[in-house]
């Protein structure tokens, strides 16, 4: 009996405070951004990092004043790095808070099931640095804006960072290079184009799958051991990067040979190996740890001194803190360069969002005074080019700290177009998708 | 044949490793015939308690030395595990005795649910570190009469050892001590047991406060591999193969179905999977351990399963 | 007082075996169905048919399969997930190699392929038994979830190994709107439903339950082990691999292996087994309790500590919500191991007393 009254009272307390909860996200005059995370699961290091990048850089657009007056509203969703949470998430926060402005899922799986999702919506995804390679081609893919960077980006970068390393692209001929990666979309996404560089350039590609979550990588290094490739990419996300460092320590393969893409780069793969992790570079999605840039100072002194800072604060300008921190700042850039066409001091639509990211426009100069003066360069986007920017550089622990090691690199446009177009086309046939033309775009 | 030995020692130790978690399996199915699918997220909670009390008693006491540190914290977290079985055993099980193994294995899935839960609750869900002292560089040894000489992991090998000695200790502990004759009795037949006064209840709690031990030592060998985050507990996948394979009720053959998982896992993925692409050690091990159950279908050293209508 | 069944007399066989002997549950259930066909869709917003209703129905048939298999036959398994990839993959082929075939027969080839997979992998189980079967079930799990990624044949080459399929349309009838997707998945649930139940009653049906209850003596009364079994792996894999096909088509759209993962099908024995073994409206509640729950936890657990006045981070709710579903699952094991079905069983007994029990 004690238990029924205790079950109701708490489902009357419930109910009442759904009913009398202010609705506090609803007011007009606020842009929302939906917040999709993961701070809990498999992948919460390295999710909980990028989350409090990107919630504390919303949190200084506010108390910098909002979007030319327009403060920003906001609410996470935790998507436990799977798939249909992810959906669910999607599916309860679009149409809150006057509608979503932008959806950032920080999955590659998250990411193909909002592909079909978001033009019916009329919401863009932001996936810089992840998501569908293909949705570079914004005739077809309308609402996908993987800004800065996608996978083929990532592998080109760095096959040419072997050959520099070689000594120029000639000596890359009969070298073996091993591609140890999560096997996912994620991990699949860089083999057409490491092996259409093998091809051109006369290396081989060994693939080794490492299964989900990648706790168990023995027989794969073991492998290496064996077949001895000159240089292994390591395509990895979560523990399974700390995981095969470790075993490359374990197995004796010379870390200064091993390259990760940026989501294997971060201080979550490679601190508790510390010195073990000594000499594994990394790309970088154009920006580093930087805890020494003006931005970061900001969020400093204007989020976390007022007692508001999402995370730890010693974690303020961490790589994947900063990814984060970039990302939420490229979603605020498209919502300004929107009201700049459609009203200042207005909440922009997704659909006007969209027109926005299409336009972005970030030379140095704005770069710079928005505090991001050596952490980016500039990020040009238009209507058949969503990704606006294809600089990478190199970075490498020094087994306490990273650091950038090489000079900018960019993909190289001969190699990832042709494919983009072709992969794109073959998913506007599947699709029945007409792709748009150039006059549509000027609309 | 110089890199055959190795995958083989490789996958030996990989095997130690598995029997340590199937043990798990193994103790508290035997007595209380319960599938404990919670064994991972026991393995988890022990780890993450462990790494976190390491690293808050130097805080908490001022102690300088790690050694002094790792201990009070082993032992710590060996209490808590008591204390976590303890409470399993009094507000879970009890309430569950004779009901069919489906219910159980659906209600150890629960305390799983709530140990993950409660475990990145307090400890929180960063990625930590378990530092023992394991030796992480690797070691080449007989390069005289192999050709390129063999590379051993030392980490691997102390692990192994630890393993060994683990079960050692637990043989010797139900073999020799009153307590161990007690939980043979009750996993031969708790009728019986209880008939001449064993107390059901206390045994259970042993075993499974033992079973925390298990999980306890697994997770700091685990951890201290792979540092400690919510992966770890997705290693009692790793182990069920085994079980089944030595049998649920055998411990000698916890021991050696791990040792064949391992060997039989890492052969099959440097030899055969190349041919067909590779990552193919999970679904291999689970295969491997049914063929052997098509043959006898208790596991290796299981109990005969006799049928009576 | 209203439910009584004083006055209805059952004068021939047929009628003493119907589904619903009581009236007033025949008319309660008529009115939901009728209810679920033409209310729900009017009073429904987009977020509840997307996030949970689709769901719900979808996993429920994937439920109802899997209940045939452990509740009727007896025969755990750990690998439904895998069958439901199986659907999904096959559907997945068959329409987009097959121009020209109509969608519901892509849905029912990927149900027939799934069943014929489910057939090979239920073979051991004629010598394997118990706990051990439930745990050699999961090497489908794992062998599927190896095969979709690796052999690029069945994503159709697809680069990243994810497919996706758009454009649904049976005869005339485009589905994009979720009240569309909503209609479909209910249609089919509501006929696979009624199939189950009806199988369930009859011959083989029975011979399941034999198996299950004592399979040597079964054996002995002259039921094949071989036939049983394998038809409820067959029937049971057809079922869970149409809701696969559902599951890919109508509500994820586009997906991976990792969608039909180890932890799909720990939740669909869950679903079974808080629902109730051997009871198909027990699929229904089961997959209610385990696909609402969560996302209920998650959206009031902030409100709550609103009222409290305490605010909750995101990981904390996590954490909480994990918590809460682990504690409600023991509770509920421990005050019905009989699962949901049962309870509701019993409170139709009381209801019939009401309000005089004595």
């Amino acid at each position: 009996m004690k238990l029924q009254q205790l079950v109701l009272t708490a489902a009357a307390l419930a109910l009442s405070s759904l009913l009398t909860a202010p609705p506090a996200l609803a007011q007009a005059k606020e842009q929302f951004f939906p917040v999709l995370v993961y701070r809990t699961g498999a992948y919460a290091p390295n999710g909980t990092q990028w989350a409090n990048g990107y919630v504390d850089y919303l949190k200084l657009v506010n108390a910098k004043g909002g979007i030319n007056g327009v403060r920003i509203s906001f609410e996470e969703c935790e998507t436990a790095y799977a798939t249909d949470r992810g959906v669910e998430c999607y599916e309860r926060l679009k149409g809150k808070g006057g509608g979503a402005t932008v959806f950032q899922p920080l999955s590659t799986g998250v990411t193909f099931a909002l592909t079909e999702k978001a033009p019916v919506d009329k919401i863009p995804l932001i996936t810089a640095g992840y998501g569908r390679s293909e949705s570079q081609n914004g005739a077809v893919f309308t609402w996908n804006f993987p800004l800065l960077g996608t996978y083929w980006v990532g592998a080109d970068v760095a096959v040419q960072h072997i050959a520099k390393k070689e000594g120029g692209v000639g000596k890359l001929k009969g070298k073996k290079i091993a591609l140890v990666y999560h096997d996912s979309p994620y991990g699949k996404e860089p083999i057409p184009i490491l092996q259409e560089l093998g091809k051109t350039h006369g290396f081989d590609v060994q693939l080794l799958p490492v299964a989900h979550p990648g706790v168990e990588q023995k027989a794969t290094w073991l492998q290496i051991r064996q077949q001895k490739p000159d240089y292994v990419l390591l395509w990895g996300w979560g523990v399974m990067n700390s995981t095969a460092l470790r075993e490359a320590q374990a197995t004796g393969y010379p870390r200064d040979r091993m390259i990760g893409v940026w989501w294997a780069g971060a201080e979550p793969d490679v601190k508790d190996v510390a010195e073990g992790a000594k000499g594994y570079s990394a790309l970088t999605l154009q920006h580093g740890a930087e805890p020494g840039s003006k931005v970061v100072k900001d969020v400093l002194d204007l989020v976390h001194a007022k007692g508001q800072g999402t995370g730890p604060k010693d974690e303020v300008g961490q790589v994947l803190y900063m990814r984060g921190l970039i990302s939420a700042m490229l979603g605020v850039e498209g919502v300004r360069k929107a009201q700049e066409r459609y009203g200042k001091g207005k909440v922009m639509t997704g659909e006007q969002v969209r027109w926005g990211l299409e336009n972005l426009n970030l030379d140095q100069k704005t770069l710079d005074a928005m505090g991001f003066a050596g952490v980016m360069r500039p990020v040009q986007t238009s209507c058949l080019d969503h990704m606006g920017s294809s600089w990478v550089r190199v970075h490498t622990w020094n087994g306490s700290k990273w650091e950038f090691t090489s000079d900018w690199y960019q993909a190289d446009e001969k190699v990832i177009r042709p494919m983009v177009m072709l992969a794109s086309g073959k998913y506007a046939d599947e699709k029945k998708i007409k792709p748009r033309t150039p006059e549509e775009c000027k609309k | 044949m110089g890199f055959f030995i190795e995958t083989l020692i490789g996958g030996l130790m990989a095997g130690m490793l598995y029997s340590l978690v199937a043990l798990g399996f193994v103790l508290i199915f035997k007595a209380s015939g319960v599938f404990n699918f919670a064994q991972g997220a026991m393995v988890l909670f022990a780890a993450l308690a462990m790494a976190r009390f390491s690293a808050w008693i130097p805080e908490w006491l001022g102690i300088d030395s790690r050694l002094l540190a790792n201990g009070i914290a082993f032992i710590l977290s060996a209490a808590l595990m008591c204390v976590v079985a303890w409470l399993i055993e009094r507000l879970v099980l009890r309430h569950l005795v004779n009901q069919d193994g489906a219910t159980l294995l659906m209600a150890t899935l629960g305390i799983a649910y709530v140990l993950e839960g409660i475990g990145s609750s307090i400890f929180g869900s960063d990625i930590y570190r378990i530092d023992v002292g394991m030796p992480k560089e690797p070691v080449m040894i007989l390069e005289g009469s192999i050709e390129g000489g063999l590379l051993i992991n030392k980490e691997d090998f102390v692990a192994a050892l630890v393993a060994a000695l683990l079960v050692g200790t637990l043989w010797l502990f139900f073999q020799k001590t009153s307590t161990g004759r007690a939980l043979r009795a009750v996993a031969d037949d708790h009728q019986a047991a209880q008939s001449i006064g064993i107390p059901l209840n206390r045994i259970w709690v042993i075993v499974w406060c033992v079973a925390g031990l298990v999980a306890l030592v697994a997770g700091i060998i685990w951890g201290s591999k792979l540092g400690v985050q919510f992966s770890l507990a997705t290693v009692a996948l790793r182990g069920l193969p085994v079980v089944i394979l030595g049998g649920l009720t055998s411990i000698p053959g916890a021991i050696i179905g791990g040792l064949i998982i391992g060997v039989g896992e890492k052969l099959s993925e440097v030899y055969l999977g190349p041919l067909i692409g590779g990552g193919i050690e999970i679904w291999f091990a689970y295969q491997l351990a049914l063929v052997f159950l098509l043959f006898r279908p208790q596991g290796l050293f299981g109990e005969k399963i006799i049928d009576r209508v | 007082m209203l439910y009584r069944e004083n006055g209805q007399f059952r004068t021939s066989y047929a009628a003493d075996q119907q589904i619903f002997p009581i009236a007033q549950d025949r008319w309660a259930i008529l009115a939901i169905v009728v209810f679920a066909f033409v209310g729900v869709p009017l009073l429904v917003d987009e977020y509840l048919f997307r996030a949970i209703l689709i769901p719900f129905l979808i996993l429920s048939l994937a439920a109802i399969g899997v209940n045939i298999l452990v509740g009727y036959c007896g025969q755990i398994t750990l690998g439904a997930g895998a069958f439901m990839a199986v659907g999904a993959y096959a559907a997945y082929n068959f329409h987009i190699r097959l121009d020209g075939l109509p969608l519901l027969v892509s849905f029912l080839l990927g149900g027939c392929t799934a069943a014929a997979v489910g057939i090979f992998f239920g073979i051991p189980s004629l010598r394997v038994r118990g706990l051990y079967l439930a745990v050699a079930t999961l090497a489908a799990q794992f062998f599927t979830d190896w095969v979709f990624l690796r052999v690029p044949w069945f994503t159709n080459n697809a680069s990243s190994g994810s497919v996706s399929v758009a454009n649904l349309q049976i005869l005339s009838w485009q589905i994009e709107t979720p009240t569309d997707k909503y209609l479909l998945c209910l249609t089919i649930l509501v006929v696979f439903a009624l199939l189950a139940k009806n199988m369930t009653r009859c011959a083989i049906g029975r011979q399941w339950m034999a198996i299950r209850d004592m399979d040597v003596a079964a054996e002995v009364i002259g039921i094949r082990p071989l036939f049983a079994k394998l038809s409820a792996f067959a029937v049971s894999s057809f079922f869970v691999g149409t809701a696969g096909a559902l599951w890919g088509f109508v509500h994820l759209a586009s997906w991976e292996p990792a969608a039909f993962s180890v932890d799909r099908s720990f939740q669909l024995l869950f679903m079974v087994i808080i629902g109730g073994l051997g009871s198909i409206m027990g699929s229904f509640f089961g997959a209610a309790f385990i696909v609402i729950l969560p996302i209920m936890l998650n959206q009031f657990l902030p409100a709550i500590g609103r009222v409290f006045g305490i605010s909750i981070s995101t990981a904390g709710v996590s954490h909480a919500e994990l918590i809460i579903f682990g504690v409600l699952i023991i509770f509920f094991l421990i005050k019905e191991p009989h699962g949901i079905a049962r309870m509701w069983s019993t409170g139709k007994e009381k209801l019939r007393l009401w309000p005089f029990p004595h």
